[in-house]
């Protein structure tokens, strides 16, 4: 693996692709157990992202996924805007230095990225978040040597469908208790198309 | 979706934008951001008091920033948190030097948005503390939960910390006074109808012609307790109940009411609602010492109303009776 910053841009833009695509999707599920604006602040977040990335030049794929960081961060809003930020800030902070970011360094970076939402959401698997997407791809990451591009589409899937099951225990989902299963989490939906969009961006689908 | 806006993507700009021609002597926006400030401020020596949460809830926040109450109020998309880099501009135009209080909601997005800009600014060197609002007792406190909501009693926090931070308190004291309004306050409230947030385009959730819903939260997400519509008695009877059995009360007691409307429900039917919480608590033997009337604390255009309490002593008596002037706060 040679992450850099082409395909850090590259990663980012078909991320934005896959939410616009399913902006309403995404507000839908947000109706059911959250505020409905799930759809709207991403879709906002990530096409401000695209705007702001597509107007300079980076040398690094860390420059890149801070600027993203902080986009999403100033843009999104709610809970989303500080998690999906803290997601990609930590990715930044670990890949600063390493370019092209190796395979190692690409894990690592995951690991970070899950272990700093993890904290600033005060959060752990099986709540129905984000987490129980990031937390088995990163396991996937560790457990292989190489990237698989169809392997991590995979896991993101079922670990996304998974969360139908769950019962939210936090985040805004929470107020729905029982109400909450059946559903499948919106973050976790917003982090599948961020893997679906990096296995595109890295495995040529 | 029939509403009074250009673009759904523009409402937050075009209201501050309003608000601000509207009261130009009070209120300034801090350019590039959706965060208004008292004309005046940074005050000399005095705390600096930041609040905001999504738009949709008009008058919250910024009908609050005065004289007397809040010293910012950052306003967020509709229904969604203010980013932190906006709150920290907020931060920063309020600080004197005697550092600056936050005033959160609890939920996920407030929490999370505000303390981030909370360590900003503290990076910064300013001196920052906080308050988490949860006087919703319609979601129960638990370990399984990310705890009670943040609604109108909000409201409250911000008088009577905003009174302490006009006659001079420290950080320590506005966050004193701040937490025992938060210890002593309980709200719920009712929805007879959803709301429509202008970017989604259609109602938040759905509810028959004979039903309604009890303990919504104030971001139109639906409520704890869905049922046949009931009489204003029976509504004001059930929302005082579930607060009464919340915290404890005696007889001699004083408190403040507040009878909050949603955003689309006439007064008429609040002072029908006001009538019965005032009958109930003279039955209890709990006197009230002001009552809070109106809307405070809206969900866009829901129809519905939250009834809140604030048990008091002489202290939180004195600085809820202080002045303040803020434009939709006057006392």
């Amino acid at each position: 693996m040679e992450f850099q910053a082409q395909d850090a841009i590259q990663w980012i833009g078909l991320t934005n692709e896959k939410i616009q695509a399913n902006k309403e999707y995404l507000t839908s599920l947000d109706q059911v157990i959250g505020d409905s604006d799930h759809g709207i602040n991403m879709s906002r977040g990530f096409q401000e992202a695209v705007n702001k990335i597509s107007g300079e030049s980076y040398d690094t794929a860390s420059d890149v996924l801070k600027d993203v960081a902080m986009t999403l961060m100033s843009k999104v809003g709610g809970a989303s805007g500080p998690l999906f930020g803290t997601l990609f800030l930590k990715l930044s902070t670990t890949f600063k230095g390493n370019d092209p970011v190796d395979y190692a360094t690409f894990t690592s970076g995951l690991e970070e990225a899950l272990s700093g939402v993890m904290q600033r959401g005060k959060a752990t698997k099986g709540e129905k978040t984000l987490v129980d997407v990031w937390a088995p791809v990163v396991e996937h990451f560790k457990q292989e040597n190489a990237f698989q591009a169809d392997k991590i589409l995979e896991v993101a899937k079922t670990a996304m469908e998974n969360t139908k099951d769950l019962m939210a225990t936090k985040g805004r989902a929470a107020y729905f208790k029982e109400k909450s299963i059946g559903h499948i989490d919106p973050g976790s939906a917003s982090s599948y198309y961020i893997f679906e969009a990096l296995a595109e961006a890295e495995g040529g689908y | 979706m029939k509403k009074i806006i250009n673009d759904p993507n523009q409402v937050v700009q075009d209201m501050v934008k309003g608000m601000i021609a509207a009261y130009p002597n009070d209120l300034r926006q801090i350019p590039g951001t959706m965060a208004i400030v008292r004309s005046d401020a940074p005050v000399k020596n005095k705390v600096g008091l930041v609040s905001g949460g999504g738009s949709g809830h008009e008058p919250a926040h910024a009908g609050y920033v005065g004289k007397g109450m809040l010293d910012a109020a950052v306003a967020g998309e509709v229904f969604t948190s203010p980013t932190p880099d906006q709150l920290l501009e907020a931060i920063k135009a309020v600080d004197s030097g005697s550092g600056v209080f936050l005033i959160i909601k609890n939920y996920t997005g407030d929490v999370l948005n505000f303390e981030m800009a909370a360590e900003l600014a503290e990076a910064e060197g300013i001196q920052v503390e906080s308050v988490i609002v949860n006087d919703d007792v319609a979601v129960e406190d638990s370990d399984a939960t990310t705890g009670r909501r943040g609604i109108a009693g909000t409201v409250l926090v911000h008088k009577i910390a905003g009174a302490m931070a006009e006659e001079g308190g420290t950080l320590e004291e506005v966050k004193a006074a701040a937490e025992k309004v938060v210890a002593n306050i309980r709200s719920i409230g009712m929805a007879l109808t959803p709301c429509t947030v202008p970017a989604a385009g259609k109602p938040s959730f759905e509810l028959e012609e004979n039903e309604m819903e009890i303990g919504i939260g104030i971001h139109g997400e639906s409520g704890i307790e869905r049922k046949q519509v009931a009489t204003a008695d029976d509504i004001a009877t059930e929302l005082t109940d579930k607060i009464l059995a919340d915290m404890e009360f005696t007889s001699g007691d004083e408190v403040a009411v507040m009878i909050n409307g949603l955003g689309a429900t006439p007064e008429m039917e609040l002072y029908i609602v006001n009538s019965k919480v005032q009958d109930i608590l003279a039955e209890k033997d709990i006197h009230v010492h002001k009552t809070f009337f109106g809307e405070y604390m809206t969900a866009l255009e829901m129809t519905g109303c939250s009834v809140s309490l604030l048990k008091l002593d002489d202290e939180l008596k004195s600085l809820l009776d202080a002045q303040s002037r803020p434009v939709a706060f006057r006392s």
